[in-house]
């Protein structure tokens, strides 16, 4: 840029010459000057301004291009992150106490169909009819042809019908990932299962449910995804209930029994250890529910005689009746009762077994001993109704069991809508209302607890549990030493076990019938038991429904022929399991070792 | 001085244009080893809860019980019973040896001991 001086020498002189002032050229220049560099400062300004905006706009929809593309494209999983277990399963296993499966989970697949894609749906229909037995030809070949683009053809394939499927080669035919709930002890503590099925199923994955069991009562727990790599520790021990459930299925079988159930239960933490009932079914393979019309509900082998059996559960009841007449005072193990049989109430007459009187005069622990209704029922009438009802309450008979079982909650003992006082007396000696065998071990693990009331559960506990104290520790004492008494010297003489001071007591009921009153001969024989009596650990409590015993020369349907035996082979077999060791007597003391000094 | 500056910057452009370069391929085949990593790991998880459910499998009790009972003439075995508890009273002392028992190489000696000496 040429510089022009602001006082060029040839416009001054000319101007002074002719008389002007020079210094207007002077500031005429300087303007012109002035206007230069604005101008030339104002068009930098404005590229700079142009560069900043195209800086900004290039800024700006650069986010805007990330955003709109976060936006539209699919979530994609971080990848960089190392994946855990509780990715796979979606469902959690359950194990026992010392942590044996009894619940997993298997990888298999779903077959399902595009018949829109398939090459040959005739030959496709006919090949799979020749894998899968249940599926027919014809009827495939018309689903396949009437113009569905989608179908469902198996929950779940086995691999070799899986390789069978993909040897037809058809399109048309797909595989989705299913998980399958797997119960690998088959048909063992299939109750305490249940089982599961699908629920919402996709083609790449399906929801698998509880539908029964524990498995339906903690589903939301199996299924929290947080927990799913953690297995569900329940409070069986796989190897007693294996034990548990073969005795108790040949003693059904020497009975001639319908059916049987069984608890062991740990008297200071409530924890179910073994809970069977036969027959039983394969949770792998869940039988139909429907059951035909005229059947009991008890004939399913999906029933659950332990949970949900409720019947009168006959003398074993009888204990209640002592140890709250000692709760309350007025008698002690030695005191002299009523027992003066027949005994008339009304137009009720109460008899004993077999006619028999063990009156006029019993002491309360010969009551037990001999199962005697007479003594129960006076003792009953002391106490009163009111008292009664409260008390077979605390002990948790008024209400379903808190076990985590689906079944539970629906399994309410059935109470008398009156309570009058031939309700007491019945009541006394285990007729007229009606509850579990779970209910009924529940409270005899209470009496063995000392007192404290247990909560039955099916979960593994760390420790006892806070229980309510129903009675004093010396009444529940003494009942203990009392239901000792019957093993030693009475009704339940078979349930003796060398060494583990069995202590329990009988119970014969007979069962009702549908259409009101009872059956002659089916009986429920239930044999409550604890040991060791002098320090209670667990509680066996075997149930046999309509069983007899035909050794002798006429059946025999009492408790004490048919329960108690299969009580004490259960004991004699679980209790080193348990790791008990039968209590020997002390050896005699050595004479020569006592006088050394 | 203007145009070394200018020169060292865009070389320095250039470098790190080509380390973002060789870095994004890294990343990439980094992100490609992971997911096959935990796609082989996931693999692996499942082939172990299989393995972990056949193990149940083939030790059921039922199953346990009849291969107890097949193989009953070579192992015996039998179920646990009250009287195999033991008690560790009831075993006796493990023989005491003899100190001298297998001496070898005796040296035999002969004389006699001074009886006024202290016996060692």
């Amino acid at each position: 840029m040429t510089r022009t001086p602001l006082r060029p020498l040839a416009r001054i002189l000319k101007a002074r010459a002719q008389g002007e002032n020079p210094d207007v050229i002077e500031r005429e220049n300087l303007r012109l000057r002035h206007e230069q560099i604005r101008d030339a400062s104002r068009n930098r300004a404005e590229v700079r301004l142009l560069v900043l905006g195209l800086a900004f706009f290039v800024a700006f929809s650069a986010i805007g291009m990330r955003m709109g593309l976060v936006a539209t494209t699919e979530a994609a999983e971080p990848r960089s992150f190392a994946s855990g277990a509780e990715i796979l399963a979606q469902r959690a296993d359950i194990t026992d106490r010392n942590g044996r499966v009894l619940a997993t989970n298997m990888l298999t697949h779903a077959l399902y169909a595009h018949p829109k894609d398939m090459v040959d749906p005739a030959r496709v229909a006919g090949e799979l009819a020749a894998i899968f037995p249940e599926l027919n030809a014809e009827d495939l070949t018309r689903r396949f042809t009437d113009g569905r683009s989608f179908m469902w053809l198996r929950k779940v394939l086995s691999p070799e019908q899986m390789q069978a499927v993909h040897d037809i080669g058809d399109p048309g035919l797909l595989f989705g990932p299913r998980e399958m709930r797997l119960y690998p002890n088959g048909t063992l503590a299939a109750h305490v299962l249940g089982g599961t099925s699908f629920g919402a199923e996709g083609v790449h994955s399906a929801e698998v449910i509880g539908t029964a069991g524990i498995e339906r009562a903690m589903d939301a727990r199996l299924r929290d995804p947080a927990l799913s790599a953690t297995p569900l520790e329940l409070s069986l021990d796989l190897t007693v209930q294996a034990a548990v459930e073969e005795i108790l299925d040949a003693g059904i079988t020497m009975m001639n029994a319908k059916g049987g159930a069984a608890i062991i239960m740990d008297v200071k933490t409530g924890e179910v250890v073994s809970m069977a009932s036969l027959p039983a079914f394969d949770p792998n393979n869940r039988p139909n529910p429907v059951l035909p019309k005229d059947a009991e509900p008890g004939d399913s082998p999906l029933f659950n005689r332990a949970v949900q059996g409720v019947y009168e559960l006959g003398s074993t009841f009888k204990i209640f009746a002592t140890a709250q007449a000692m709760e309350l005072g007025m008698v002690g193990p030695d005191t002299l009762v009523d027992a003066n049989a027949p005994m008339q109430w009304g137009r009720h007459r109460i008899r004993e077994f077999q006619n028999k009187n063990y009156g006029p005069l019993a002491t309360v622990t010969d009551v037990i001993v001999k199962s005697s209704n007479v003594g129960t029922a006076r003792l009953a009438l002391q106490i009163g109704g009111l008292r009664q009802q409260a008390f077979l309450k605390s002990l948790g008979f008024f209400d379903p069991t808190p076990i985590e079982l689906t079944e539970a909650p629906g399994a309410k003992p059935l109470l008398p809508a009156r309570w009058p006082d031939i309700v007491t007396i019945t009541t006394s000696y285990g007729h007229g209302m009606s509850a579990s065998p779970l209910h009924l071990a529940a409270a005899y693990a209470t009496i063995a607890n000392g007192g404290i009331t247990v909560k039955p559960t099916l979960l593994k506990q760390a420790g006892p549990q806070p229980g309510v104290r129903v009675m004093r520790e010396e009444v529940a004492d003494a009942s203990v030493e009392m239901l000792r008494q019957v093993v030693t010297r009475g009704t339940a003489s078979m349930a003796e076990v060398e060494g583990y001071e069995v202590a329990g007591k009988t119970g014969t009921a007979d069962k009702p019938k549908r259409t009101g009153g009872y059956y002659k001969d089916k009986v429920i024989n239930t044999f409550a038991s604890v040991f060791p009596a002098s320090d209670p650990k667990y509680v066996v409590l075997v149930t046999l429904d309509e069983p007899v015993e035909t050794s002798g020369t006429e059946p025999r349907r009492t408790a004490g022929w048919t329960a108690v035996p299969v009580a004490a082979e259960i004991t004699r077999r679980i209790a080193p399991l348990l790791g008990i060791r039968p209590s020997v007597e002390a050896p005699p003391v050595d004479t020569l070792t006592a006088v050394r000094n | 001085m203007r145009p070394v500056i200018y020169v060292l910057s865009f070389i320095a452009v250039l470098g790190l244009g080509f380390w973002a370069y060789r870095e994004h391929y890294d990343t990439r085949q980094a992100l490609r080893d992971v997911s096959r990593l935990n796609s082989e790991i996931a693999g692996l998880r499942e082939a172990l809860a299989l393995q972990r459910a056949e193990w149940a499998y083939l030790n059921r009790p039922d199953r346990l019980r009849e291969l107890a009972a097949l193989n009953f003439e070579r192992l015996g075995l039998l179920p646990l019973e009250p009287s195999q508890f033991g008690d560790t009273a009831t075993i006796s002392y493990p023989a005491v040896e003899e100190f001298f028992g297998d001496l070898n190489n005796s040296v035999m000696v002969h004389g006699q001991l001074n009886p006024e000496e202290e016996p060692l």
